[in-house]
């Protein structure tokens, strides 16, 4: 829901805690959006702690059985080696929102850090970091994360063995390549976030209160944090729910290229790939993980969505 | 507004300059080369094959004359389209236009680089345009529906229906309209790039994914004019809704939509590999993508720079085009 | 260009026939070409990939290969029935008593495309061609049977005049080999020692420089039974029956146009509408739905190549030959084959295929239970105290399965720890040449059907060897066996080395290719060939059949 004055600046900045509570109860009464986010969450938490439970493990094969429709046994079905399907999901599901949220956190960190620099520096520093943000907007972003991803292999492989000489990630197979899906992405993700940021600071900064707060002799530490930060948080936000979802179809397509995780580990991406190679013949193995993926990804496009309506934010991705 | 354009043109040198370098040492820093074979090729093979593409000579030499080749060393754009006589394909001559070598291809010998893109780029424009229009005929519609039926099932309906693009990969809808529009309807062909039908699924395919985008940004733009007062004077005038929407609304509403048609676009073009692929389309984003696979340096060089150059390109028109629209603008 | 998109149902033929009209009459798809001229023979071919080149001195794949045998022709053709030779260029030949000298007749009646005859002299300039120096062919050394052609190849030999390559006259031609090559005439039919037409070469370009215009439609001059009328990259590739081939009053087919698809999955729903009347494959999930619907579209002929795992000898544990026994013996080749390849590929207990006129050496016996007792007098009972092996793939849907499976298998039935590396072509092509795994997936498929080939491969310090495996003992009985006048005997010391791999197990052999086609009924004389050659003058179309009789299962 939008305010009749679009950048009307918080009147009460004196209690930062009012605008949220406001926001709060706008997005509560999008009914899509909340549902939305219990969604994501809840989706979340069986992830993170159901597949110990299914006596399966992502990696079971049982070649005699092959690929077979859900059953009692195996409720989505099995694929063509045998393997539950639902505990591939599941863990596959740990590894899509672990690259979808960590990528999108990298994005932030360096994307808010970079933004705010530069928004609250101005002047030379700014111009020039601004400048940096729209040569690499002239990149083109597909294929340099195709590139990285193809060059990134053998550094990539160097730091999966190494970290895998440590007792509590020695079972995690191709970490390496994780890390690497978050590196590559969150590095293409960033620029939007630090123009947005940057956008929010340079208005915050010419605020009243700000300058108020300036004279009253305050220092930069605590103007950052105490009266420009809390204003950028709305915009961040929904931006950064806005990117998991992109990050994650930016991963399905990697792995459609071969690029995505290592065999055998999964993630939704090498797991729709693979079934919709299959589709005719198997169709559960497209159904159930594009089914979760598509319902994830609606999810969080939709939370998002209401989260900009309800912290009012404009054109906050595009 | 001309000092702005040009100002704008010489800040792309250095951007250029830095991807063409970028691409050039990581290709060569990369295990593999173009001439890593299968069957094992003997050590004076390969001297010879080095020698005959240049590879022999040391790598600082070698970007030197990879970055004359890649100087524009003349200014006739004209002349890009100038020599049509060549191949059934249309042409795009950017050594005629331009001076711009981008060099033989590693692994079609009897190909130039400036020729394959002149051969491919023209259908990855034309999948390109026609998955814009599909986006935008679908994406404003679901757009304008939204905003006049804001925060209703309407609203909730439209925007949720416009996400199916971004919620489903290319790669599952596409092989899903083939199966059902193809071969269990037979309207069109199940792949191939020949007749106007072809057009119709790959163009659905990667517009789909955009409509989302284009129907959200209708609805925001939409929101904010239709809040305006020129809209209450209208409305208290009298003007039924339509009117309002058709005569006032949706210019201010496609503003937004504007602005994002230059990263679209070049999105599109880049990103549409999975479709030609699918498709069988003999485009520039399938060509790119086994490039690099093949470590055909040039070939990916070459294709690098075009995608940064229409980036680039895009960008700037895209804010031409925005300031002319939008008085209210200025060129900085 | 109108776009006539439809949005009601119209059946399809009559858009398949308006469109045919309206469009581009003589392009594109069967039922559309049929449509337009009901008398004309057009074959769909899916063929893979782009071609690299249509210069058949300087391309290396597959894809090309089946290309060039439709626009050129070699001293030998194929033999009609898929198995063995018929002549090509040459009419006949004799050999000399010590098998070294081998005497080509050429036929009168041979032409190139443009009217041209085809000499002896034409052999020769192309044989130099490719082995001049500058040009860096990579499949040069296919010659190097002949003398003086490696030395000339490599610079050290400048007078082509002095190698075994001489023309008596127009009409003979004349090789001198290094030793006997009892399979020669096989070889022959590479594309290597195709004849290409040089003046065409030269108007192009210098006849030493790759990449010049001279194969392009329109410019190319073959001696094939095709000749190339359109070359749309990543398209198709259009040839036509050529008037001046020798034999042209037998080629059946007006029209060959090959798609270049590289996703199978694409390429079966193109030959599901009628777009192609051959595939090149087929997606491993679907031969089971094929066998079992429409088994008369499913073709699967045996083919000359062995699917094997490399061990690298050069690091431990693999340097102990009873832990590379225990881990050859420990998996299920059989589940493998069912399961996951589907298209009734043999399990390879040996290296060597099998194949007319030679029996494979000693297969690996022993199962499960002698794989762990190995492995515990290795020192590593239940695997314990093994480091981790590695597994390297090139990425690819069918390699990733099997390397699951063989990952699996090790683990649970020797308890040994396997993890999976995949990379992409280009990368692993580089980490296998410099050993720079411990097992890593690899494939051997047979230029000609004989083993010296095969065998050829685990030479010490051989450029495919790629295991660190060295046998003074192997290499020398390999090179023992050419020089026996009797096959039999031949064949016996080939028996004796495929034997030495089985015990020394450089490498684990898992199964034997299939290849896996889909094939339209219309098409006539596509028979099984084990190299994967085809005789495209034989193959023959029937006239249509009602279109709905190609759609396959829905």
């Amino acid at each position: 829901m939008k305010a009749t004055a679009p950048t009307a600046p918080p009147a009460a900045a004196e209690r930062p805690t009012s605008p949220g509570r406001d926001a709060w109860l706008r997005l509560r009464r999008n009914r899509l959006a909340v549902a939305s986010g219990v969604f994501v969450v809840l989706l979340g938490v069986i992830c993170v702690l159901a597949p110990p439970f299914l006596g399966h493990g992502y990696a079971d094969q049982d070649l005699s059985l092959g690929a077979t429709p859900p059953a009692a046994t195996h409720w989505f079905g099995t694929d063509e080696l045998g393997r539950d399907l639902l505990a591939r999901l599941l863990y596959g599901g740990r590894i899509s929102l672990m690259v979808g949220f960590v990528a999108s956190l990298v994005a932030l960190i360096i994307g808010v850090t970079y933004g705010a620099v530069a928004g609250y520096a101005g002047g030379k520093l700014d111009a020039f970091l601004m400048r940096v943000v729209d040569i690499l907007y002239a990149l083109p972003f597909t294929i340099f994360v195709i590139l990285m991803m193809v060059f990134l292999k053998q550094p990539m492989d160097q730091l999966d063995t190494w970290l895998r000489q440590f007792d509590f990630l020695k079972n995690l197979q191709g970490i390496g390549k994780i890390v690497g899906l978050f590196a590559a992405i969150g590095a293409v993700e960033w620029l939007t976030m630090a123009r947005i940021v940057r956008g929010q600071v340079l208005t915050v900064k010419k605020m009243e209160y700000i300058e108020a707060a300036r004279t009253l002799g305050f220092g930069h530490t605590r103007i950052i944090f105490k009266h420009i930060v809390p204003n950028l948080l709305g915009p961040v936000i929904v931006f950064t729910t806005l990117t998991i979802p992109s990050v994650m179809m930016l991963e399905s397509f990697l792995s459609f290229l071969g690029l995505g995780v290592d065999a055998p580990l999964s993630s939704w991406g090498t797991l729709i790939k693979d079934g919709a190679d299959k589709m005719e013949n198997f169709p559960w193995l497209l159904v159930f993980p594009g089914g979760v993926f598509a319902a994830t990804l609606l999810a969080l496009n939709l939370l998002g969505d209401g989260l900009r309506d309800a912290l009012d934010v404009r054109a906050a991705k595009d | 507004m001309l000092r702005f354009i040009l100002r704008r043109l010489l800040e792309t040198i250095p951007v250029l300059l830095i991807i063409a370098s970028a691409t050039f040492f990581m290709l060569r820093l990369v295990p593999g080369g173009p001439f890593t074979a299968e069957k094992a090729v003997s050590k004076e093979i390969l001297r010879n094959l080095q020698a005959h593409y240049g590879l022999d000579k040391p790598l600082p030499a070698q970007y030197a004359a990879y970055l004359w080749d890649i100087t524009p060393k003349r200014f006739a754009p004209w002349r890009l389209f100038a020599d049509t006589d060549r191949n059934e394909s249309p042409d795009f001559d950017l050594k005629a236009a331009f001076g711009i070598n981008l060099g033989p291809s590693f692994k079609y010998p009897n190909r130039t680089v400036n020729e394959i893109i002149a051969d491919k780029l023209p259908h990855s424009l034309e999948l390109g345009l026609w998955a814009l229009a599909v986006a935008l005929a679908l994406g404003m519609p679901l757009g304008v529906l939204a905003a006049m039926r804001k925060n209703t099932a309407a609203d909730y309906t439209a925007s949720t229906l416009a996400m199916v693009g971004i919620c489903v990969p290319t790669f599952v809808m596409g092989p899903l309209l083939v199966l059902f529009f193809a071969l269990h309807l037979h309207w069109f062909n199940a792949s191939g790039w020949y007749f106007a039908s072809d057009r119709v699924l790959p163009a659905a395919t990667l517009g789909l994914v955009y409509a989302a985008y284009v129907a959200r940004l209708t609805r925001g733009g939409m929101l904010e004019v239709l809040n305006q007062d020129y809209i209450r004077t209208a409305r208290a005038k009298g003007a039924s809704e339509t009117r309002i929407v058709l005569r006032h609304a949706l210019r201010g509403g496609l503003l937004p939509v504007i602005t994002f048609l230059g990263p679209a676009i070049a999105g599109i073009i880049s990103g549409s590999f999975v479709i030609e692929t699918i498709f069988q389309i003999p485009g520039l984003g399938r060509e790119f993508v086994t490039s690099a696979f093949n470590r055909d340096y040039t070939l990916v060089s070459g294709t690098v720079l075009l995608y940064a150059g229409l980036i680039v390109a895009l960008n700037l028109a895209v804010d031409v085009v925005q300031v002319w629209l939008n008085p209210r603008l200025k060129f900085e | 260009m109108r776009a006539p998109i439809q949005s009601s149902p119209v059946p399809f033929s009559y858009l398949a026939l308006a469109l045919a009209i309206l469009l581009f009459p003589g392009c594109g798809k069967t039922g559309q070409a049929t449509a337009s001229s009901p008398a004309k023979k057009i074959l769909n071919v899916g063929n893979g990939a782009e071609p690299q080149d249509l210069d058949p001195q300087v391309t290396t794949g597959v894809t090309e290969h089946h290309l060039l045998m439709a626009l050129f022709e070699g001293l030998v053709a194929e033999h009609p029935s898929g198995e063995g030779i018929a002549p090509g260029v040459a009419e006949s030949w004799e050999t000399s008593a010590d098998q070294l000298t081998w005497t080509f007749h050429l036929r009168a009646k041979a032409r190139w495309s443009n009217g041209d005859p085809v000499t002896a002299h034409d052999f020769i300039r192309s044989y130099q061609r490719i082995l001049t120096p500058v040009f860096a062919a990579e499949y040069s050394y296919q010659l190097y049977v002949v003398e003086g052609a490696e030395a000339f190849n490599k610079g050290t030999l400048t007078d082509f005049a002095k190698t075994g390559f001489s023309a008596l006259d127009d009409h003979t031609l004349v090789l001198h080999l290094v030793q006997p090559v009892p399979y020669l005439l096989y070889a022959l039919r590479h594309t290597s020692w195709f004849p290409v037409h040089l003046p065409t070469i030269e108007k192009f370009g210098p006849p030493d420089r790759k990449g010049s215009a001279w194969t392009r439609a329109g410019n190319l001059v073959g001696n094939g039974p095709f000749i190339l009328t359109k070359w749309l990259p990543n398209q198709a590739i259009t040839v036509e029956r050529s008037p001046t081939y020798w034999n042209a009053a037998e080629v059946k087919l007006d029209t060959i146009i090959f798609h270049p698809v590289e996703d199978n999955n694409t390429e079966e729903r193109m030959f599901r509408s009628g777009q192609l009347d051959v595939t090149e494959t087929i997606p491993t999930d679907k031969i089971d739905a094929y066998r079992r619907e429409r088994p008369e579209l499913l073709r699967l002929d045996p083919f000359y190549g062995t699917y094997y795992y490399n061990l690298n000898l050069t690091r431990p544990p693999l340097d102990d030959v009873r832990v590379r026994r225990a881990l050859a013996l420990a998996l299920d080749r059989e589940a493998i084959v069912k399961t996951i390849l589907r298209a009734g590929q043999e399990p390879a207990y040996h290296f060597t295929p099998p194949y007319a006129g030679y029996t494979p050496g000693e297969k690996l016996t022993g199962g499960l239970a002698e794989a762990r007792r190995l492995l515990a007098e290795a020192g590593y009972p239940e695997g314990k105290g093994m480091r981790r092996l590695e597994i390297l793939y090139n990425t690819s849907e069918a390699h990733k399965a099997v390397a699951e499976a063989v990952q699996q298998m090790w683990r649970t039935g020797l308890g040994v720890e396997v993890a999976l590396r995949n990379e992409e072509w280009k990368v692993y092509l580089d980490s296998k040449d410099n050993l720079a795994y411990d097992v890593c997936r690899a494939g051997w498929i047979g230029d000609f059907p004989d083993p010296h080939g095969f065998l050829e491969v685990f030479m010490t310090g051989g450029g495919n060897n790629d295991t660190g495996y060295a046998n003074p003992g192997y290499d020398r009985l390999l090179k023992s066996a050419l020089g026996l006048p009797d096959q039999s005997a031949r064949m016996d010391i080939y028996r004796q080395l495929d034997t030495m791999l089985t015990r020394d197990v450089p490498e684990i052999p898992l199964y034997f290719y299939k290849r896996v086609h889909l094939i339209s009924p219309r098409v006539k004389n596509w028979v099984p060939n084990i190299i994967d050659n085809r005789g495209w003058q034989y193959i023959d179309l029937d006239p249509v059949i009602a279109s709905g009789d190609l759609k396959g299962k829905d």
